[in-house]
């Protein structure tokens, strides 16, 4: 078996495991799977794309950081997407989500998620059409590294950006006063609210950096694949499995899942050919839930 | 005449899809089961049916040239089956658990369709799927009112068997489970095996949906399985009001009679090249009633009368 494939399932784990970090809080704190977070993915890296449209209409083509595919104008967008997305994903819950969690039968707001993300999905294709869009056209050449392996100068920035991202979300979790009240809402709702934890805040929180993540996902997705109205919702199944496979409401294991996902779905890939590839995740998907349904780092729930 | 004719052609497809939407409030609305891979059983339904009964195709595994009721008994057999498997990995878990992997099923039979050439004929489908009344096609009226009535006599059937059943002992232990569910074990009912026999029967419905549609269109292939039909059922079942098998009937009418309009709408006057993109919006506004109705009209918009039973 060719080694590449494990920088392609390092790097497909990454994107699965951004994703699945949102996924995870928001089930653990709201309390449903939210079935509209791929197409907030989506959302965001055309949000990203405008945005780089908009500065190089203003600042005129700005040159790329040699050796990479892009320059400043891209970082800027991302991080200006980055609120955008999560904004979207504020005002989703403020119209529909919150109003629905009130009446208190959560599976109502799963439903009424998967109908968001139609729409969702649809708008990006009635805006932007199915045609798959690009942020750079130009082809990077893979240095070697070693070992057989190749890699592209985009590649390794990106996976620099998601050890980063998630070192930061980890400390955050663990370490800041927000991270602890996230975690005590998780835990107890009820008892949170008693000790004193504003639980609108938490909530606010938890959308903010899920959708800030589902948007450099996506980006990640845009930058070294394409950008199509469909390609967050193709996430969806991998960043779920990857979610439950380390156990929902652990940020450690939403990312440790994505990435045994995505090598395992680079590994089947060169055993069993691409067309196959979606069924992995759907595999280890019910794998887990025959073995171990809390996952590799889930507590019973209460 | 013509007008005849395709309103017949119209309520046979409106009739399909309630089968489908019957199937699916019985998992739902009777028993509170969310399943989100709706189009993933009714596929699996038209395509054993498919293979079972066309002739023989070089390309694929086939030629059984099975009689058609038989196709449509396999197909009942194996949606009903992949569904009781699925209900038996989740049901005991959490309710998301469930909609997860039915959401991944829909996935994965769409791989299948698509990639399993020697089973599924790939993206090409299956064409010469035998029509019950291929012999009348030469008159378009008979044709779709002969289709109609046999459709109108499955539904029926289905939905009289799905009231019966709703007042049965059996559906009155699904509904005490779904309102209260400790209560109904501490009577000794085993609510996961309950679950995952209605599971099963709704998802064999929708594989018998998916079957008699394959048999009236004659042909199938995998882009008429693709999640928008799960979606379009769960807005004709909100629609109508869930846990009414009535309500599930005329919520399809309605939604697909509001489908087709707005579809011949954007053909009528829309240029051919951004047709396209007014389909997106269809679906777009679709999404967003959907969204509205659970907002401000949970039960349904044509449930006035039904009082919630408990």
């Amino acid at each position: 078996m060719n080694p590449q494939f494990l920088i392609d399932g390092l790097l497909t784990g990454s994107m699965i495991g951004l994703g699945a970090i949102g996924v995870t809080l928001t089930y653990s704190i709201l309390r449903f799977s939210n079935f509209a977070h791929g197409d907030l993915m989506a959302w965001g890296t055309y949000a990203t794309l405008l945005i780089v449209g908009a500065i190089t209409a203003l600042f005129g083509k700005v040159a790329p950081f040699s050796p990479l595919s892009f320059g400043w104008p891209l970082m800027l967008a991302l991080a200006l997407a980055m609120v955008v997305t999560g904004g979207l994903a504020l005002l989703l819950d403020r119209i529909l989500f919150s109003r629905l969690r009130a009446k208190g039968q959560m599976i109502i707001v799963v439903m009424a998620s998967f109908g968001a993300s139609m729409a969702l999905r649809n708008m990006l294709e009635f805006l932007f059409t199915s045609r798959p869009a690009y942020f750079s056209r130009a082809i990077q050449i893979a240095m070697p590294v070693g070992f057989g392996l190749r890699i592209t100068p985009d590649q390794i920035a990106l996976l620099i950006l998601t050890a980063v991202l998630v070192t930061l979300v980890h400390l955050i979790m663990t370490r800041s006063r927000i991270g602890r009240e996230m975690r005590a809402v998780s835990q107890n709702p009820a008892l949170a609210r008693v000790a004193g934890i504003d639980v609108a805040r938490v909530v606010r929180f938890t959308w903010l950096i899920g959708g800030a993540l589902a948007c450099v996902a996506g980006v990640m997705i845009g930058v070294l694949v394409q950008i199509r109205p469909l390609m967050g919702f193709d996430m969806l199944l991998p960043i779920f499995a990857a979610a439950i496979l380390g156990g929902i409401g652990s940020v450690p294991g939403a990312v440790l899942g994505g990435l045994i996902i995505g090598l395992s779905e680079a590994a089947a890939v060169q055993i069993v050919g691409a067309e196959w590839r979606a069924a992995v995740a759907f595999l280890i998907l019910m794998a887990v839930l025959f073995i171990r349904p809390i996952g590799l780092f889930g507590v019973k729930e209460r | 005449m013509e007008l005849l004719s395709y309103a017949a052609f119209f309520l046979t497809t409106a009739l399909v899809f309630a089968l489908i939407t019957l199937g699916l409030n019985l998992q739902w609305g009777l028993t509170g089961l969310f399943n989100v891979g709706v189009a993933g059983f009714v596929a699996v339904g038209a395509y054993v049916s498919a293979i079972l009964t066309t002739p023989d195709d070089a390309a694929r595994i086939g030629g059984f040239a099975l009689p058609l009721p038989l196709g449509w008994l396999a197909a009942m057999l194996a949606a009903g089956l992949v569904a009781a498997i699925v209900g038996v990995a989740t049901l005991r878990l959490k309710s998301d658990y469930l909609a997860i992997t039915t959401f991944g099923v829909a996935v994965v039979v769409q791989l299948v369709a698509l990639n399993a050439q020697g089973l599924t004929g790939g993206p090409f489908g299956i064409g010469f799927i035998p029509r019950p009344f291929a012999t009348l096609a030469e008159t378009p009226l008979i044709f779709n009112l002969a289709n109609l009535a046999v459709v109108a006599l499955v539904t029926l059937l289905v939905y009289l068997a799905l009231e019966h059943l709703a007042k049965s002992p059996w559906g009155r232990v699904l509904k005490a489970l779904r309102e209260d569910e400790r209560a109904a074990i501490s009577l000794g009912k085993s609510a996961r095996f309950y679950r995952v026999q209605a599971f099963a029967l709704g998802g064999a419905v929708m594989g018998l949906a998916g079957a008699v549609q394959a048999h009236f269109i004659g042909f199938i292939a995998p882009e008429n399985y693709l999640p928008t039909l799960t979606f379009q059922v769960w807005t004709m079942l909100i629609v109508g009001g869930s846990g009414s098998n009535r309500g599930a009937v005329l919520g399809s009418i309605l939604v697909w009679a509001i489908w087709v309009g707005s579809g011949t709408f954007v053909a009528a006057f829309v240029p051919t090249d951004q047709q396209a993109r007014a389909a997106a919006l269809q679906i777009v506004a679709i999404g967003v009633m959907l969204c509205l109705i659970l907002l401000l009209r949970p039960s349904g918009l044509l449930r006035a009368r039904v009082p919630r039973e408990g």
